[in-house]
């Protein structure tokens, strides 16, 4: 009997947040929660169809067009968006800018749960799903891009864990375990710089075995040093979102922070930002020169292109550089917006829009696809929130604060 | 500001990186022999095809994909639109008209097993094969389903069993390996082909009785064998009468094959990725360091702090 109602304190304050399940239950019957319910009640449904029935009557992709949005959002801008924990654990991990310090973990949570949430929306697109870890134990396919990327999602979701794991241990009042996986999880953060760089190239790295297919002005031998150069960017552009959504949605748990030692770093980071995307944007620049391309700027899909490097790279360079320069926070925060909404534009048009552009059939997703595309998102967003309101995420946790 | 630095020294290794591999890598693949003067091939003259598509029909037979009676095949209709590999056909005839004399000129399309495949190349599980007699055939006992053989085709051919809910297999030509492998047996198209279009045989052998049907006969075909030197070369190779791009082939492919383009990715970020390590695990080695460091002043504050309580000396 004793040893019942001792599980039940320990789900009642790691579970419940120290309420009893009525009490918890009441707790969660907010808006929020309410159109997650919503969206979930619709995508749970269309994921067990697409199980059941196949990417056949699931999905508008054909044999021309093998590819749609759970590659070119889920897996492509997801993975992007995830690069917050190489940018922000190399910063203060291996460089030992401790000003970053608020801002590592909840980086690091955001890297890990994109990552765990793009294989699961790979799950979908793959046709034998069952096999996803054929390319690790059962057969390898050396000479393939796809294989490099499969090793070293598999290698950095490890290495986010380990980075990720003491405020697991924490939670759970594992002492000797958080100080040996604080070690740990530097090391973690070395291993995950070198992978999560190879890996970041290599997606770009999938489409140059593509030349007659996609857009020239998008295609370049270059394409892997772009999407290096641009995770970074969306890196450092989801670190500012985040953290200006967290701070207004887990308002409590910010509470005693400086406010303005946050604006400072924030600005800094759109420095950082501003730097890394005039890089990417020169780069671009040159592989249009590189492929002389210069008359194709003169197209309906050059024009698209203008608007994409214009407005979505060169325009934030300079709104990075003016909220730095006057620092200006809101200004850096919407500018991450819109830089974090480019580089999923950049995605999008690489694996759908510029993609077989010339092909006979052209690919729009079925809305099967785009409900499982914002399930998928939604139950990250559930999963992330689960974690910031049971560990010490964006706060110090009491036992460890001297630590830091 | 460290960022950009990084990326500075990145981009500035990658390209000596590329500079000095790279040429290597050319060189290596120049001593390689690539001319596997066993392997075999097909010749196709378009300018011999009469579109019966019979040769739709033996496919289908052989490979027991789904088919009509031979008669069905007869009809003209389906040439109203150009169509490409699916599933169920692993060939298929289009018509192209010949913009000089209005005339037909049917094209038969099938993969063109590859010298050097981009499918194999690109599948993570090794699940395509390029056999010694030519033939790229594929495993379906590995097959994960990712489908980036079909985005790294040149050719557009591997087509997926879209409404196969559990067991989905990436379909295409086989090359009747499982045929050609008895003496004297020829892939079910060619055998059942009426005219003089395909023609089996040794790809060397066929490359040159190519050039020797050119140089017999100016007129009939323009000057170039597509399949011997597009992306590394082809197994299946063809004649024209009229340029290969009004035909609907791509002839903007280049002769570089087309795994080369991924090899020296791989291998420049293998390289990069040892060159990087160091740097990295020196940096991590010290912040460990002032980790423990910290540690200690934290313990022996703590200790003083204590000692500061008892009201004695350390």
């Amino acid at each position: 009997m004793e040893r019942k109602s001792e599980t039940s304190s320990w789900v009642r304050d790691k579970i419940f947040l120290g309420m009893t399940f009525p009490e918890y239950l009441k707790s969660n019957l907010t808006l929020s929660n309410g159109i997650a319910a919503i969206i979930l009640i619709i995508a749970v449904p269309v994921m067990i169809y697409r199980f059941v029935y196949g990417l056949g009557p699931s999905t508008n992709l054909s044999d021309t067009n093998p590819w749609g949005i759970w590659i070119g959002v889920d897996v492509l801008c997801g993975i992007a968006l995830a690069a917050g924990g190489l940018v922000m654990g190399t910063a203060y991990y291996l460089f030992g800018m401790k000003e970053y310090h608020n801002l590592v973990r909840p980086a690091v949570l955001t890297s890990l749960i994109g990552y765990l949430f793009a294989v699961f929306g790979l799950l979908f697109d793959l046709g034998r799903y069952y096999r996803l870890p054929y390319p690790m134990i059962v057969s390898y396919g050396l000479t393939s891009i796809m294989f490099l990327i499969a090793w070293h999602f598999a290698l950095y979701i490890i290495a986010l864990f380990v980075e990720w794991s003491p405020a697991l241990f924490e939670w759970l009042n594992l002492k000797k375990m958080r100080t040996l996986f604080s070690k740990l999880a530097v090391w973690a953060t070395a291993f995950g710089v070198i992978i999560a760089g190879g890996h970041q190239a290599a997606l770009g790295a999938l489409f140059v075995v593509a030349p007659g297919k996609l857009h020239p002005l998008w295609y370049s031998e270059l394409l892997p040093v772009f999407f290096l150069v641009s995770a970074v960017v969306a890196g450092l552009s989801m670190v500012v979102v985040e953290s200006a959504l967290t701070h207004r949605v887990f308002k409590k748990q910010v509470e005693h922070f400086d406010n303005a030692a946050f604006d400072r770093v924030i600005t800094k980071l759109g420095k950082g930002a501003s730097a890394a995307l005039f890089t990417y944007f020169i780069l671009k620049v040159f592989g249009v020169a590189h492929s002389d391309n210069w008359t194709l700027l003169n197209t309906p899909y050059g024009y698209w292109f203008l608007f994409e490097i214009l407005v979505f790279v060169l325009l934030p360079t300079f709104l990075f550089a003016y909220g730095a320069r006057y620092k200006n926070v809101r200004i850096t925060q919407w500018t991450a917006l819109l830089t974090v909404t480019g580089i999923m534009l950049n995605r999008i048009n690489t694996s759908l829009i510029a993609f077989n552009w010339n092909a006979p059939e052209r690919y729009y997703p079925l809305w099967t696809e785009v409900v499982i595309t914002i399930g998928v998102v939604t139950m990250g967003i559930l999963a992330f929130r689960f974690v910031v309101n049971r560990m010490a995420i964006l706060y110090d946790h009491p036992d460890h604060e001297l630590l830091h | 500001m460290g960022i950009s630095r990084r990326d500075f020294f990145k981009h500035t290794s990658a390209i000596a990186a590329t500079a000095v591999i790279g040429n290597q890598t050319e060189v290596l693949a120049d001593q390689k022999d690539i001319n596997h003067t066993d392997r075999y091939g097909v010749l196709v003259d378009t300018t011999f095809c009469n579109g019966c598509r019979k040769c739709e029909w033996a496919c289908n037979e052989w490979n027991k994909n789904p088919n009509q009676p031979i008669k069905a095949f007869e009809d003209k209709s389906v040439f109203n639109k150009i169509r490409r590999t699916h599933a169920a056909n692993f060939t298929v005839v289009n018509r192209f008209i010949n913009p000089e004399d209005s005339n037909p000129i049917y094209v038969k399309k099938q993969c063109m097993h590859c010298e050097e495949p981009a499918c194999l190349s690109a599948c993570f599980v090794d699940a395509f094969k390029k056999t010694d007699k030519g033939a790229v055939v594929y495993n379906a006992g590995i097959c994960v389903g990712c489908r980036y053989c079909m985005v790294a085709c040149p050719f557009d051919i591997p087509a997926y069993e879209y409404h196969e809910p559990v067991n989905p297999r990436v379909t295409k030509c086989t090359f009747c390996f499982n045929r050609t492998d008895k003496e004297g047996r020829v892939p079910a198209c060619v055998e059942i082909c009426p005219t003089e279009t395909l023609r089996f045989g040794k790809r060397s052998e066929l490359i040159a009785i190519a050039h020797e049907r050119i140089r017999n006969n100016p007129r009939r075909y323009i000057d170039h064998v597509y399949g011997e030197d597009e992306i590394g070369g082809t197994s299946w190779l063809y004649l024209s009468t009229i340029p290969f791009e009004q035909i609907g082939f791509k002839t903007d492919l280049g002769k570089k094959p087309i795994p080369d383009l991924s090899k020296g990715f791989l291998f420049n970020v293998k390289v990069l990725e040892i060159v990087a390590s160091w740097p990295l695990v020196f940096a991590a080695f010290h912040a460990i360091k002032k980790l423990r460091n910290r540690h200690k002043n934290e313990e022996e504050a703590a200790k003083e702090k204590k000692a500061e309580k008892y009201g004695k000396k350390v």
